[in-house]
């Protein structure tokens, strides 16, 4: 690429678009994830020069899910959509590979630096990689879940709780994000079941008030506590939930409705073996950015940075990218 | 009382003042008890109106203006048909109240049809000239769901670069008796012609691929 190609404002649209994804190119870096930490570092390694490719699901990630961003500098309010829109925008000024609908299976250590295996069945290489991916909801891992996602199965209790108006349904959880979500169904449901396999509400106290205190009393949710899910239960779409105290225990209750509210896990799978892992299965990084292992670099919420912040991991994300140029720079 | 709070209001301002052509909102109520968001539809839509000049908004009643309402193919309320400066039927309707999250599906839908730019990928536009058969997408959405409204904006945009495409947004909570004869429990759910069923966020190229599918 000349470096006029940098300097010529009229290039400066979507170039991304026109640069295609190759497996038989030697990436100077591959970026795993198409969040605010992915996306800051290709444009800082595309800055620096680097051939970059960029595999992931979807562009944009968890901001998506935010509705109102106050704390991102430089807007007053920008809603998560937007924001995502403007990183994506910038991103797609400069010549980055982008692969989307794919993510990283797992990734091998080769002699000039790593090739990571997609789902899909693709393969690319490059001499360093940042792990960007970010975390996702956590799913019980219970039979019918998966088959009935979309059908009563539902881990954005925000989006889907508006189509279960006086239905009987259950929230699985015990943290804020289950009591969040009880508050929301509270409006709009018959029933509510509130699932823990704990014993106590880890939620703040105040939601919990917010529930006790609300003007349905009806609604309020029948606490079942110290009791797992072991089963969802329907053909086409939710019937039943069957649960199991600690004593052995199963009841089975009908519902067309289970709102999966326990957390966010981080997808660091592909990285098992390769990298280290704490003991919430995050990245762990130093503070450069620098993984267990040499030539790979870790940024935002998948890594064992504390702060889960936008703005953090857009930080991070630049820290990566500066980190993996400063690793080619001084390998040559 | 205003439906728009003053920091919304602030910030069209600031947006319209970009507004390059009129754009021409026909709003479809009904005065029955039935239509929960009918008055509230309606005052947004005035509030919107009086922050820019090149917002117009005709009123009609559903009930009572049923040539108007066959016309833009109207059968439920609150509705609302978009036309470019040349009162031109983009082929864009949002069916129930665009609040919540839909507030900008809105907005960015009005800012396009003004800016006569859908922005979307040259090769997208291409794709859209070449379809010829008549494709109807419907959306149906919560107003509390993030992942719907970029799948509204692309929707719309694909109407309005194509004659032979329209495209509905369906608050699902408001028309519940539609949302059961299509099944739906998660937003967003896409049908295109009645017989493409998808769900979830979808990219540019993914959802123009799938309506070039069923348009041959």
């Amino acid at each position: 690429m000349p470096l006029d190609f940098f300097l010529d404002g009229q290039n400066y649209e979507k170039i991304a678009d026109t640069v295609k994804p190759s497996a038989e190119k030697l990436y100077d870096l591959i970026i795993l994830g198409g969040g605010p930490a992915g996306m800051t570092a290709s444009v800082y390694a595309s800055r620096k020069m680097l051939e970059t490719l960029l595999i992931t699901e979807n562009i944009g990630g968890q901001p998506l899910l935010t509705v109102a961003i106050e704390n991102y500098m430089g807007y007053q309010y920008i809603t998560g959509n937007d924001l995502s829109e403007k990183f994506s925008t910038q991103m797609k000024q400069f010549p980055i590979a982008i692969l989307e609908k794919d993510i990283a299976k797992k990734i091998f250590a080769e002699k000039q630096g790593f090739s990571v295996g997609t789902k899909s069945g693709k393969k690319f290489r490059a001499k360093t990689l940042i792990i960007a991916t970010g975390k996702r909801y956590r799913e019980l891992g219970v039979p019918g879940e998966k088959k009935l996602v979309g059908k009563g199965v539902a881990y954005c209790t925000a989006c889907d709780a508006p189509l279960f108006k006086d239905k009987d349904v259950a929230v699985i959880g015990g943290g804020n994000s289950a009591l969040t979500s009880v508050i929301d169904l509270m409006k709009i449901a018959r029933k509510i079941y509130l699932i823990n396999n704990l014993d106590t509400l880890q939620g703040d106290p105040i939601l919990q008030k917010k529930i006790k205190s609300t003007g349905r009393t009806n609604v309020r949710p029948e606490q079942m506590f110290g009791y797992s899910v072991i089963e969802i239960g329907g053909g086409n779409s939710v019937e039943s939930i069957t649960i199991k105290s600690k004593s052995g225990e199963t009841k089975t209750l009908l519902v067309s409705g289970v709102f999966i509210e326990i957390g966010l896990v981080p997808n660091s799978d592909f990285a098992e073996g390769l990298l280290e892992l704490n003991e919430n299965r995050e990245i762990l990084v130093d503070c450069s950015s620098r993984t267990s292992a040499d030539g790979i670099f870790a940024a935002g919420d998948v890594t064992s940075v504390t702060e889960k912040q936008i703005i953090v991991a857009a930080g991070e994300g630049a820290k990566a990218a500066l980190g993996a140029y400063r690793y080619l720079v001084n390998k040559k | 009382m205003a439906i728009l709070n003053e920091k919304t209001t602030e910030q069209l301002k600031k947006d319209f003042e970009s507004l390059k052509d009129e754009v021409n909102l026909i709003f479809f109520k009904e005065s029955s008890e039935k239509c929960e968001h009918c008055k509230d539809t309606e005052d947004m839509l005035e509030e919107i109106a009086a922050i820019s000049r090149k917002i117009k908004v005709s009123v009609f009643d559903i009930d009572l203006q049923k040539t108007e309402a066959s016309k833009y193919k109207i059968d439920k309320t609150p509705a609302i048909a978009i036309l470019d400066s040349a009162k031109r039927d983009c082929g864009i309707r949002f069916f129930g109240i665009p609040a919540g999250h839909e507030f900008s599906s809105f907005i960015e839908t009005l800012k396009m049809v003004s800016s006569g730019e859908s922005g979307l990928l040259a090769k997208s536009k291409e794709i859209l000239k070449k379809i010829s058969k008549p494709i109807d997408i419907k959306v149906f959405v919560t107003l509390t769901c993030p992942y719907c409204p970029p799948v509204v904006k692309l929707a719309n945009k694909f109407a309005y670069e194509s004659e032979n495409i329209s495209s509905q947004m369906l608050v699902a909570s408001e028309f519940m008796e539609l949302a059961m004869k299509y099944d739906v429990r998660t937003v967003p759910k896409i049908i295109i012609n009645e017989k493409e069923i998808l769900e979830g966020a979808k990219s540019e190229k993914e959802f123009l691929k799938i309506i070039e599918r069923v348009s041959k």
